[in-house]
């Protein structure tokens, strides 16, 4: 890693010397001034445009790696991770100010990973000392790319059905069984996986969080085609696979409660879908340039009020996301939170694809050639139906609403 | 700004919710409706209001007020939604208040103290029909030799039967249907040409028909810029309309949690009807709406606090917002408690009636997301 071009103002090991909020703000907005690449400062067209990391990462560009490999530097890929596993050390205001200055320029986010959102926490929190040592590292500089094994054939919403077993053979557990909708597991380098341990326990009782290299004996992945055109999961087959009994996050059969809380984490990462792919332009900027205006007011009325209807049900949405932070940062939060984001962001992104073919109408619907960027859109707007299936459908987040905020039952 | 109210306004939200559930819930105002009240709404009532300084919050300490800001007014404006309390407070308060604190000239705010000390009430003369339209004013304000001569018609003017002083929005020049060349008045109501008929609305509160039959005023009476009367009146309805958000919040709020106690305790095929997953996923839907249409509503008083630039997208995000939550709130309260939530005995009709009055008062939901897309610039 080349150390000359990005020069820290402080020593990383020692985390950030700031007095001041306003000092720590000037240092972090000259640093970015210096280390982030222009063409690192522009919004995410979308959701292929990021940088996951990997043994077998291809960068995009140049600009891609120096930006993931100065902000690992300082442990910026994970603000808020404890200095002594290469994270940022950032308290949550330093956060939030990184957060905004970036914001402010635009700065692509120099590393996206399930490493980083979700096992990541979930070893920090429940994993032990050496799980820590061994895994978090990578995941902060981008090395190695995580998959999650969750769902299988039977097992959808009713995830604690998991059929997957795990078997004790003193210092290690065989396991077998079949994974599905795992996400990029073709291009994955770990799965982070729920197996039954206990077959004979109630069925939330016998589920452990396991670690594995994909590249181990016995794992096998085919890519599942969706009807965008895309294959972004796959079916995972686990054949006679050796897990050393130190990959177990938690303890045995305590998997259940680090599912829920890595599910809490999904949710917040699919409701905000909607936000980090909405790119530089609005709804109403796309419209106007597409269908134009008369006097001011879009050309077609009806489509004219179901985009405002949808921009203020944006608005309110983001707000009530803010707010949650607020909340949670003034010790007022409720927790259940993330379920009725989860519900409100995902439909929102669905309606916001509906609207993006009522604006485009037929060039939406194109799906070969360079005139209809091959289709783009058309599988952008397929994809989407997936946000409110994938991490908990919307009718599990309310189940949940309803059962654990509501008390109906 | 966080969107979180701070220790004072927690406070105030407290014991506003706590005073108005104990001396002017539901039933205070089915009594009103009953007894058919000359005022509609309780002097008594409007004294201790008066004793704890509500009439004054959004009015400076110099003029005896309390100059708690918008965030402030606009947790009691939500807890009067919860308990559909009829006061002077939305009229005289918020609306006259703001019209006479950002424009009026010194002699007009010398009315303020009366306005902290709850014995001067006001109106907002604004609309001459039955839709929300600032521009549409074809009541004229003729110049005469020593002031103007006003002609006109204006309708449902809120609390227009009790007010003393009513602002009134004429034109001073140009035609209607054009927002330039409007001026806003203050006329005394008991003024010779000034004809005033109450309405009793749906919501058993109350509207007034005014008319204007050659009203001298003089000069001193223009509140504001001469022909400058539509912009000053738009910041004064963004502030009632900001209030009436918060109300409908309010109302939206004690629907939801009234209907979600009757689905844990009514009981048909031997289980509470909340265990059925049909009526579950529609009142999680719901609260999922009134989480969002909380936000909203704080963004916009913190907005108009901070006279924040974007603060007239943000009250039309709130109105148009809250009111699309507040209709399903109050529909779906009514359906989930099936027959007896028809019936008159139950509160749920007060609140379905004022839910709409509100909404309809300057401006509803689609009215507020056509200005929403105009201030957006499409």
């Amino acid at each position: 890693m080349d150390r000359t071009k990005s020069q820290p103002l402080v020593d990383a090991s020692r985390g950030v010397h700031a007095d001041s909020a306003d000092e720590f703000r000037a240092q972090v907005r000259e640093w970015l001034a210096s280390n982030c690449p222009r063409s690192m400062q522009q919004p995410l067209a979308d959701f292929d445009d990021r940088c996951w990391g990997g043994r077998r990462c291809v960068y995009a560009s140049d600009d891609q790696r120096v930006w993931l490999e100065r902000m690992a530097t300082r442990g910026w890929t994970a603000p808020e991770w404890p200095l002594e596993y290469g994270g940022g050390g950032l308290n949550k205001e330093q956060a939030k100010i990184l957060r905004e200055e970036m914001e402010r320029i635009d700065a692509r986010p120099p590393l996206s990973s399930f490493g980083l959102w979700m096992i990541g926490p979930a070893i920090l929190k429940y994993g032990s000392e050496a799980l820590k040592k061994q895994h978090i590292p990578p995941i902060v500089r981008g090395e190695i790319r995580w998959c999650q094994g969750y769902s299988e054939p039977g097992a959808g919403s009713d995830l604690a059905s998991l059929q997957t077993r795990a078997e004790d053979r003193g210092d290690h557990f065989i396991v077998n069984g079949q994974k599905i909708w795992t996400s990029y597991a073709d291009q994955a380098d770990w799965m982070f996986c729920l197996v039954r341990t206990a077959p004979d326990a109630p069925k939330h009782l016998g589920i452990s969080l396991v670690l594995f290299d994909m590249e181990t004996p016995g794992v096998s992945t085919r890519p599942i085609r969706l009807i965008s055109g895309n294959s972004p999961f796959c079916e995972t087959f686990l054949d006679d696979v050796r897990v050393e009994k130190n990959q177990v996050v938690g303890g045995v059969n305590q998997g259940w409660e680090i599912a829920k809380y890595l599910l809490t984490h999904e949710r917040e990462m699919i409701g905000n879908l909607g936000k980090n792919t909405a790119g530089a332009k609005s709804l109403s900027e796309l419209a106007v340039a597409a269908i134009g205006v008369d006097g001011g007011v879009l050309r077609d009325p009806s489509l004219r009020e179901a985009i405002a209807r949808w921009e203020v049900d944006m608005c309110a949405y983001e707000l009530t996301a803010e707010r949650v932070v607020d909340e949670a940062r003034a010790g007022q939060g409720v927790g259940t939170a993330s379920s009725v984001l989860k519900y409100a962001g995902t439909e929102l992104n669905k309606r916001r694809f509906e609207l993006l073919l009522g604006i485009y109408g037929l060039d939406a619907l194109a799906w070969e050639g360079e005139a209809f960027n091959n289709g783009l859109l058309a599988s952008q707007w397929l994809r989407s139906k997936g946000n409110s299936i994938e991490g908990g459908t919307s009718e599990i987040q309310l189940n949940v609403i309803s059962k654990r905020i509501l008390g109906l039952g | 700004m966080a969107l979180i109210l701070n220790e004072e306004q927690r406070m105030l939200k407290e014991s506003a919710d706590g005073f108005l559930r104990e001396v002017a819930p539901v039933e205070a105002l089915r009594k009103l409706r009953d007894e058919r009240d000359a005022d509609g709404f309780s002097r008594a009532l409007w004294q201790q209001m008066t004793d704890m300084g509500w009439p004054g919050i959004l009015i400076p300490e110099q003029y005896g007020g309390l100059a708690f800001g918008h965030v402030g007014m606009g947790q009691i404006s939500e807890a009067c939604g919860r308990t559909l309390t009829a006061s002077p407070l939305f009229a005289s308060a918020v609306l006259g208040a703001s019209a006479l604190v950002l424009a009026g000239g010194e002699q007009q705010q010398a009315l303020l103290p009366k306005i902290s000390a709850g014995e001067l009430l006001l109106a907002l003369a604004v609309d001459e029909g039955p839709r929300h339209d600032p521009s549409a004013v074809a009541m004229t304000a003729q110049k005469t030799s020593s002031g103007y001569l006003l002609n006109g018609e204006k309708q449902f003017v809120v609390d227009g039967h009790s007010a003393q002083i009513l602002i009134v929005c004429a034109r001073t020049h140009g035609a209607g249907g054009s927002s330039a060349g409007l001026t806003l008045f203050l006329v005394d109501a008991a003024a010779s040409g000034v004809h005033i008929e109450r309405v009793i609305m749906a919501d058993s509160r109350n509207s007034a028909m005014v008319r204007f039959k050659d009203v001298a005023v003089d000069r001193e009476a223009i509140l504001g810029d001469l022909h400058g009367g539509f912009a000053l009146q738009r910041q004064v309805l963004d502030i009632g309309n900001a209030h009436l958000a918060a109300e409908l919040l309010g109302i939206a709020l004690e629907v939801f949690e009234r209907t979600v106690k009757y689905l844990q305790e009514r009981k048909q095929f031997g289980v509470t009807i909340g265990s059925f997953q049909g009526l579950q996923h529609r009142a999680a839907h719901l609260f999922s709406e009134l989480q969002q249409a909380r936000s909203v509503v704080l963004r916009a008083l913190q907005g108009l606090q901070e006279s924040h630039p974007d603060s007239a997208r943000q009250v039309s995000i709130a109105k148009a917002k809250v009111s699309a939550v507040a209709q399903l709130a109050t529909n779906e309260a009514i359906q989930m408690h099936g027959g007896i939530g028809m019936t008159d005995e139950l509160d749920l009709g007060f609140f379905i009636k004022r839910a709409r009055v509100a909404e309809q008062l300057y401006g509803d939901q689609r009215y507020h997301l056509r200005r929403f897309a105009e201030l957006s610039g499409y």
